[in-house]
Formats: C-alpha cells, structure tokens, sequence
C-alpha cells in the first residue's frame, strides 16, 4: 500500500502517461470527405467491389443523416470536412513480415505503452494484433492460432484473406445505417480486427488489441468483427489509449460480434483515451458502435467495460438475443473526472425465448464530470420466460459533479421478469475517516473504497486487464477528493 | 503519555467539550463514563481527529508531542487507536486488506519493511483465534454484513494486530451479550502492558468487572466531574449519575 501510493505520485508527476507522439512520416489523406475520398480509401486498401459497394452505400445513407443530440453530453460541433480520414505509417515497399522488420520507433511506442510485443506475448500468452493508427503493424501468435483454425487478423487483412466471411458477416449486427456515427464507420473505417473461430474451437488464447491513434487531426474509425461458429468459444481483449494534443479527436469505432449455436464471446475493454486537460480542452470523442448477436440457442455474448478515459464518451455495448436460452451480460465502470462527460449503456433486446441478460452499471464521476448511464432493456413479444436484471450504482466524489440514470425499460411479454436496483453514494466521511484512523493515507483510502465499489465488474476482467484497470482508476480519480 | 489540557471542542456549532483535563500514564488502564450527552464520544473522535469536530481552546500532547498538530492518518500510525462505537461498512473491501494496509502505513512511517503475507496471515489467525471469530471472516468486506457483536470484535482484533501505544475504545462493550464481552475484555486485557494505555468510553460498570480501570472518571456537561479508582464504578452504578452532579453542587 505504501508503495502503491509513491506509485501514484510519480504516475501523477507524468501527468498523461501516453501523451507522447511518435515522430514517424504518414501516409495519410487530406482532410476532407467525399465519395472520392471513400473510394481512395477503398482503393488504398485493394478492396473488392463488394465492399466498395458498401461503403459508398454508407457514405451516401451517411448524407442523409443528423447527428444525434439524445446523449447528456456537449460538444462544438464537428467539421467532419478538417478530418482526415486515412493515416498509415509509412512502410517499406516490402509490408513487414516478422516484428524484426517492424520500424523500431514503432516499437519503442508499445514499449512505453506497456506491451512490449515480444515478451508481452510470449509470456503472457496473449496475441497482440496492435493497430498502428489504422494501420495493423504486427500480429503476432497467428501460427499458434492458425493450427486451431482461429482466423486473427487486421481487418485489411481479413478482407484480402478471407473476403467470403467478411461479406457474409459485415454489416449484419450493426447495419450501415444503424445510427450516424456507425454509418461514417462504414463510409471510411481503414482498419481494424477480425476474429472467427471455427465450430467447436475454443480458442486457445486470449485476444488482445490495443489501438493508439497518433498522426494529429486524423479520426480514427475501425471496425471490429468477431464471429464465433456453433459451440465454439472466444475471449477478447481491447486496450485502448491515445496521446494529448490540444484539439479534440475523433474516435468512431464499430464492434460486431455473432455468437452462433452454442458458441460464447467475451469482449472485455479498458479504456483510457486522452480524456483532455483539468480544464477541459482536448481530448477524445469516443463515439462508439458495439453490438453483439446471440443469433444461436444457448449463446453467450458478455461485455466488461472500464472506461477512465475521452472527453466525451457515448457508447452502448448491447446484446440482440435472438436464440432461444441465449444469454446477454454486460459489466460496466465508468470514471468521469474534471470535465470528462460519459454517456454509456447498454441495450439487451430480447427476441429468443428464455432469454436472459444481465446489467451491472457503476459510476463514478468527480471534479466537475457529468456521468450518465442510460439503458434500454426490451422484450418483445416473443421472449416468452425472459429474465433481465439491471443493478446500476453511483459514486459521486466532491460536490459538483453529477450522475444521471435513465434506465428505459419496454416489456411486450407477460410472463417476462425484469428487475431494476439502483443506488447513488457519496464517497462517505466515515468511511474515510475510518480508514485514515487506521494510519491509511486519503489516497490509498480512496483507492481502496472505489475499488470495492468497482470489485463486481473488476472480477469479470481477464486477470492482467484486472490489475491495469484498477492502476487508472487510482490514476484518474487522483486528488478528486482531500 | 496522553495530556489533555483544559480542552474544549464544538460540534455543528455547539459547544461539547468545556475544558476537559485528564492524564493517562503508561500501562494505566482509565474508564470514562458518564450520561448520554455528556461528551464522552466527542473526546474520543477530537482524540483521533475527525476534521468536523472543532477544537476551541486548550491542548493536548501524546508523547510529549502536541497532538492536536498532527492529521489523523498520522496520530494513528504514531500509536494512537480509536475502537469506533458504530464501525462503518465498506463494501467490496476485503477486512484483511484494509488491516494489512493499516499495518503496512503504520510499519512504513516506524521505517520498518512492509509485512510479509506469510506471517500477516498466521499473525491475523492467532489474533481471530483469540476473538473466537471464524474462517469466513478472511473474506469478507469490511464490516459488510456483519452483526452488531461482529463489528465490535473486528474493531478489537484491528487492535489486537496494530498493537497500539494507546486504545481508545468508545462503547466497544454496548450491543454485546454477556459471552462477546468476555471475549472482547480477554482481547483488550491482552494488549495490557507498562508501555501501553488503554481509555474506555461506556456508559456501564458490567465491562469494568471484566477489564479492572486503574481510574474512573465521570465526564458530565463537558467536563470531569469526579475521578477514583474503579471503586467509583461500582458506586456509580448504585446510586446513579444524578448522585456526581448533586455531590458537585453541594
């Protein structure tokens, strides 16, 4: 504990510990957004017509579209004409073939973000498909995985490799058109990941990515497909983080996962995006599209979420259970500090018979920080014997930050059970009064009340992801309270 | 090695403490009691140093250093440990995590090396042997749940490990049936020792049958009405508190 605590100060001392730019040329598009700017992007990339095709159909629907001014959250409004929409470091003619060939400045970034690809991965037994700002540099275990049959790769990647599932899947959990933000995604993502494990599989490994967005003035806007066959199984980790410039930055990210018969996915993220300075200037827009389709019976879909970081975050992990028995979870953290404003949620729509999901919201917010869950729980008439619960809880820390809930609840069927508990606490006077008389510094007492508060998500984390997330909650909610 | 001077405190803009003096020596056990109202509760969090509780006048000095000085994470790691009368809960946090962290702060400012997990773990069985508390009591949060008794007992064996120079246990007997007050008397009679003090804040004699004060005192209306040897709680407990008030009258 003692320790621990000299750990924070020198954490504190760096202030954003990521906010380093690595100084390497890009490749990257003018700003600006049209359909020739789509098909440079597609064309870059060598894409089929297919997807070509599918893009220009997004970007077009995009046109027709107004931002959505639903969410609890205030921004200036974007240009998305002074947006770049491409940036890739510039390789070597020949793309890397091994890390060795991987520029070594590159490297030294993921060193200092903490995932020294090689170690890292070998040790840890993870595989790291890193995404460079849009561009995959390196993946590695594909070997390992391959032998499983596990298809792990950039999304580009996948769309030369493996076109058939990419035009099979893409598009059918979050449609182009689904909601403003997804439909830009679909116009101009440059990269991302792509999972599918094959019938029976359990994938031997736990997935790891870990995005960066780096070349100033670019959005970043990847898409991310996991599909997980009949029986087969998959555990996902996203780590995300981003250096600090004075202007704010665009993350448009969509996620689709499908669960076929049988098969489980668990999709865990920490995410600790530039969240802009104590006063508010910078920082990220996350501006996320994740959904998950439990399109078998008896499949599992579960997302864990911390989110310590972005200016503005608006995001809603959900779960289509279609299949009869399937079965939707989702486990939230969500830290607002300073004049961070988080929207975040989740919808479980249940359509399945017998289906059943799982809610676990908690919030934090302090400093000035608005912190909003907002959640929508429906059960349409053919979810016969569907059980939802939803426990959303609140820490507030200090006196001018604020917590909103907005749980919305549509039930179409009778014999469906929904149950809703939620609480809102402050950081109490006696429980750190307590833990000072017992010689333990504000810091560490305030560390150990937001963890207990937090423990029921943290337990849902892969052990490693466990221990990081709770490192950026003593880091972010530093000197909130005292 | 704790001296209060004429020491007087407000709360929420009343004043509680009129200038209490009490001396407490090495390996001296004193047992204060009084009314409800009287105050005895307010001295123990102004001893500890709750920030809401304001000190008015006078002076206290623990080993010779002045006390009132210090924030309160620093007067417990100095030696000084207040049983609270109601422990708060904190949920999800595991009771022997917060006692090893208040073990290691406490080793950390003595300059000595933080616990090891093998002996923290044998030590805290010792100790829960001697609170007759079960295995269960490892894993669980903070006072989460816990019965009125089971509070008190895990206040004493936070004691009972962080061995402090001087315990202030406030009503650490009220809510106990007669069973956990042996219990929690044997635990606070292990910790006595010639370079020890411990202060009992109760309102009733019963736990002074089983913990033998070298003194008593009487706080009433914000001071020490009366003091005697543990004689006095038996005499309180015949004729009352009334009986101080009128003696002082008169």
């Amino acid at each position: 504990m003692s320790s621990k605590s000299q750990d924070v100060e020198a954490l504190l001392a760096q202030k954003y510990r990521h906010g380093f730019i690595t100084d390497i040329e890009s490749d990257s598009l003018p700003p600006g957004l049209d359909e020739g700017v789509v098909a440079a992007i597609s064309r870059k990339k060598h894409e089929p017509q297919f997807l070509l095709d599918w893009r220009l159909k997004a970007f077009r629907h995009w046109l027709t579209m107004q931002e959505p001014t639903w969410a609890h959250v205030h921004y200036k409004p974007i240009d998305y004409q002074d947006i770049s929409y491409y940036s890739a470091p510039r390789a070597p003619a020949n793309a890397p073939k091994s890390l060795d060939e991987v520029d070594p400045k590159l490297l030294a970034t993921y060193a200092k973000l903490g995932i020294p690809l090689h170690e890292r991965a070998r040790l840890a037994g993870v595989a790291v498909d890193a995404v460079f700002d849009s561009v995959s540099v390196a993946t590695t275990f594909k070997d390992k995985l391959g032998k499983a049959g596990v298809i792990f790769c950039s999304f580009s990647d996948a769309v030369r490799d493996h076109p058939e599932l990419v035009e099979r899947y893409l598009g059918t959990v979050v449609p182009p058109g689904d909601n403003f933000f997804a439909a830009l995604n679909s116009a101009v993502f440059s990269d991302g990941s792509f999972v599918y494990v094959p019938p029976g599989v359990r994938c031997p490994m736990e997935l790891s990515t870990y995005f960066r967005i780096n070349a100033a003035k670019t959005g970043q806007f990847e898409r991310t497909l996991i599909i997980a066959a009949e029986g087969a199984s998959v555990s996902y980790l996203e780590g995300c983080t981003a250096p600090m410039r004075d202007e704010n930055q665009l993350h448009a990210a969509v996620v689709e996962l499908v669960a076929l018969d049988n098969a489980q996915i668990k999709y865990s993220t920490v995410q600790n995006w530039y969240p802009g300075d104590e006063n508010g200037l910078g920082g990220i827009y996350n501006f996320v599209t994740k959904r998950g389709e439990c399109r078998g019976r008896d499949s599992k879909i579960s997302w864990t979420q911390v989110e310590t970081g972005s200016a503005i975050t608006w995001k809603y992990p959900s779960c289509i259970l279609k299949g009869e028995n399937s079965i939707g979870e989702f486990y939230s953290v969500a830290v607002a500090n300073n004049y961070q404003q988080a929207d975040t949620g989740t919808k479980m729509v249940h359509i399945g018979r017998n289906t059943r999901s799982t809610i676990v919201s908690k919030g934090i917010s302090a400093g000035h920080a608005e912190n909003t869950y907002r959640g929508l729980v429906k059960i349409l008439p053919s979810a016969a014997g569907a059980r939802n619960f939803t426990q959303c809880d609140s820490l507030l820390m200090g006196p001018k930050c604020a917590a909103h809930t907005f749980p919305y609840m549509e039930v179409k069927n009778p014999t469906a059970t929904v149950e809703h508990e939620a609480s809102t606490s402050k950081i109490g006077e006696d429980q750190l009064f307590y833990c000072l008389q017992r010689g333990i510094s504000a810091e560490d007492a305030v560390n150990m009340i937001v963890s207990g508060f937090c423990k029921v998500v943290f337990k849902e984390l892969p052990m490693e992801f466990a221990v990081e997330a709770q490192n950026l909650l003593s880091v972010s909610l530093e000197g909130a309270v005292g | 090695m704790l001296k209060i001077t004429d020491l007087s405190a407000r709360v929420a803009g009343k004043d509680i403490l009129k200038g209490v003096n009490l001396e407490v020596r090495a390996g001296e056990v004193h047992a204060i009691m009084g009314p409800n109202g009287s105050g005895k509760s307010t001295l123990a969090q102004v001893l500890a140093g709750r920030e809401d509780y304001q000190v008015t006048g006078g002076s206290v000095t623990f080993d010779g250093h002045d006390l009132l000085a210090l924030p309160p994470e620093e007067r417990a790691r100095a030696g000084l440990f207040l049983g609270f009368q109601y422990p708060v809960e904190i949920p999800g946090v595991n009771n022997v995590y917060l006692l090893k962290a208040a073990l290691n702060a406490k080793r950390k400012s003595a300059g000595e090396p933080e616990v090891d997990a093998y002996e923290f773990l044998s030590l805290i069985r010792q100790k829960m042997k001697l609170m007759q508390m079960s295995e269960s009591f490892l894993t669980r949060g903070v006072n989460e749940g816990f019965s009125g008794g089971e509070k008190k007992r895990n206040e004493v064996l936070q004691m009972l490990v962080l061995e402090p120079k001087l315990a202030i246990l406030d009503e650490t007997d009220s809510g106990l049936d007669i069973d956990a007050l042996k219990v929690v008397s044997a635990g606070v009679n292990s910790l006595r020792h010639p370079e020890r003090a411990v202060v009992l804040v109760t309102h009733y004699q019963r736990l002074l049958d089983y913990i033998v004060p070298d003194q008593v005192h009487v706080l009433s209306g914000g001071r020490i009405m009366k003091s005697g040897d543990s004689s006095l709680a038996q005499e309180l407990e015949r004729r009352g508190y009334d009986w101080v008030m009128e003696s002082q009258v008169a």
